[in-house]
């Protein structure tokens, strides 16, 4: 397994599609409740892309995004990052406070733009975790806003010790004619990788 | 214009006056640019990671500090650079996310610089400016005419240094 994209086959993309798709439900899920609106959901897109194609899925290296972190501990480690353009952030925020309107992101919409993603990641691995099976728990999200290069340098890096290529799930969400665009990554370590494809059922990924 | 190169993640390049070379938003990576000042010969390497050593894929060459800077040195002296005159000026290696307990992973940014300043030195090619750390991204573009790297930021100002 010197890149372990390299052989990935079908059932592996499949697998990892219908985590992402269940996973990205509850999300939905959690934020219709916090909204208390229907929230709407896209079939998500898992992409498997070279490292240096990522910042142009989102706008662009040097983009303004959002995006929040969290480590992954328990059977697995990892983290998981929650990604989101400046515009859909605003979306989101407008949703959750009744239209309010943001210039400038300041320490109050980034503290509440880092709860719905913990809420959203939380919603997303809790559902991992009842799929897989395996005691995954989440760590405090940690905030940044800045260019898309900068913040996907962080996964990238993390992805890179181990192959050139990187696993996207990518979900849209919407709210009547509101449109928010959300990516989630997932990033195991080289060894949980293995962990989360064979307690999914998937044996023959190598 | 058409005489600005990009550089992209784990990737270098060289150019000659006047080219410009840059890459767009650097976080935890390091972008390590080196001047010949008599031949105007620039190159700029963005590596990812510190060490190739201890890692089983590690052909690409540009993704680490070891491989890319020897890399890079090479591609240089090919076109006509004198390793002797070489001088560095690198950028990058922040910390995007801050966590409580700090592991390694999160300390990259610094891990990388350190890597690079130690090759560096090895080297013996000074260092003539630098601007590392932080929690920001940082566009980059080195102008190959006068040695200059133009740092660009948002919301923490553009530096020529």
């Amino acid at each position: 397994m010197d890149d372990y994209f390299k052989n990935i086959n079908s059932i592996v993309i499949d697998v990892l599609k219908e985590v992402g798709n269940i996973g990205a439900g509850n999300a939905a899920t959690a934020l219709a409740k916090m909204l208390n609106k229907k929230v709407d959901m896209n079939v998500p897109k898992v992409n498997i892309l070279d490292l240096c194609e990522v910042p142009d899925l989102i706008g662009g290296a040097e983009t303004l995004v959002c995006a929040t972190l969290f480590e992954i501990k328990g059977d697995i480690e990892g983290s998981i990052m929650f990604l989101l353009d400046i515009d859909s952030s605003k979306t989101l925020i407008s949703l959750l406070m009744n239209g309010y309107e943001t210039k400038e992101l300041d320490d109050f919409t980034k503290s509440a733009l880092q709860e719905i993603g913990n809420i959203l990641s939380g919603s997303y691995v809790s559902s991992l975790s009842s799929l897989s099976g395996l005691n995954i728990k989440i760590s405090v999200p940690s905030l940044a806003v800045d260019m898309a290069g900068a913040i996907l340098s962080v996964p990238a890096i993390q992805f890179g010790q181990i192959s050139d290529k990187i696993l996207i799930i990518e979900t849209e969400f919407s709210e009547g004619a509101d449109n928010v665009r959300g990516f989630f990554f997932l990033i195991p370590d080289y060894d949980s990788y293995g962990i989360l494809l064979k307690s999914l059922g998937v044996t023959n990924y190598e | 214009m058409s005489n600005i190169i990009k550089i992209g993640m784990a990737d270098l390049n060289t150019t000659v006056s006047p080219g410009i070379l840059t890459t767009l938003g650097l976080g935890s990576c390091v972008g390590i640019c080196l001047y010949d000042p008599i031949t105007k010969i620039a190159g700029m390497a963005h590596i990812m990671l510190p060490s190739s050593k201890n890692i089983k894929n590690n052909s690409n060459k540009a993704k680490f500090a070891d491989t890319a800077i020897e890399k890079l040195i090479e591609d240089m002296v090919k076109t006509g650079a004198n390793k002797i005159r070489l001088t560095g000026k690198i950028a990058g290696g922040a910390q995007m996310f801050s966590f409580m307990n700090k592991n390694d992973i999160m300390k990259i940014g610094e891990r990388n610089v350190q890597a690079v300043k130690e090759i560096l030195r090895e080297l013996k090619i000074p260092i003539k400016a630098e601007d590392t750390g932080g929690n920001y991204g940082r566009t980059i573009e080195f102008h190959s005419d006068n040695g200059c790297l133009v740092v660009k930021t948002i919301g923490h100002g553009i530096k020529r240094i």
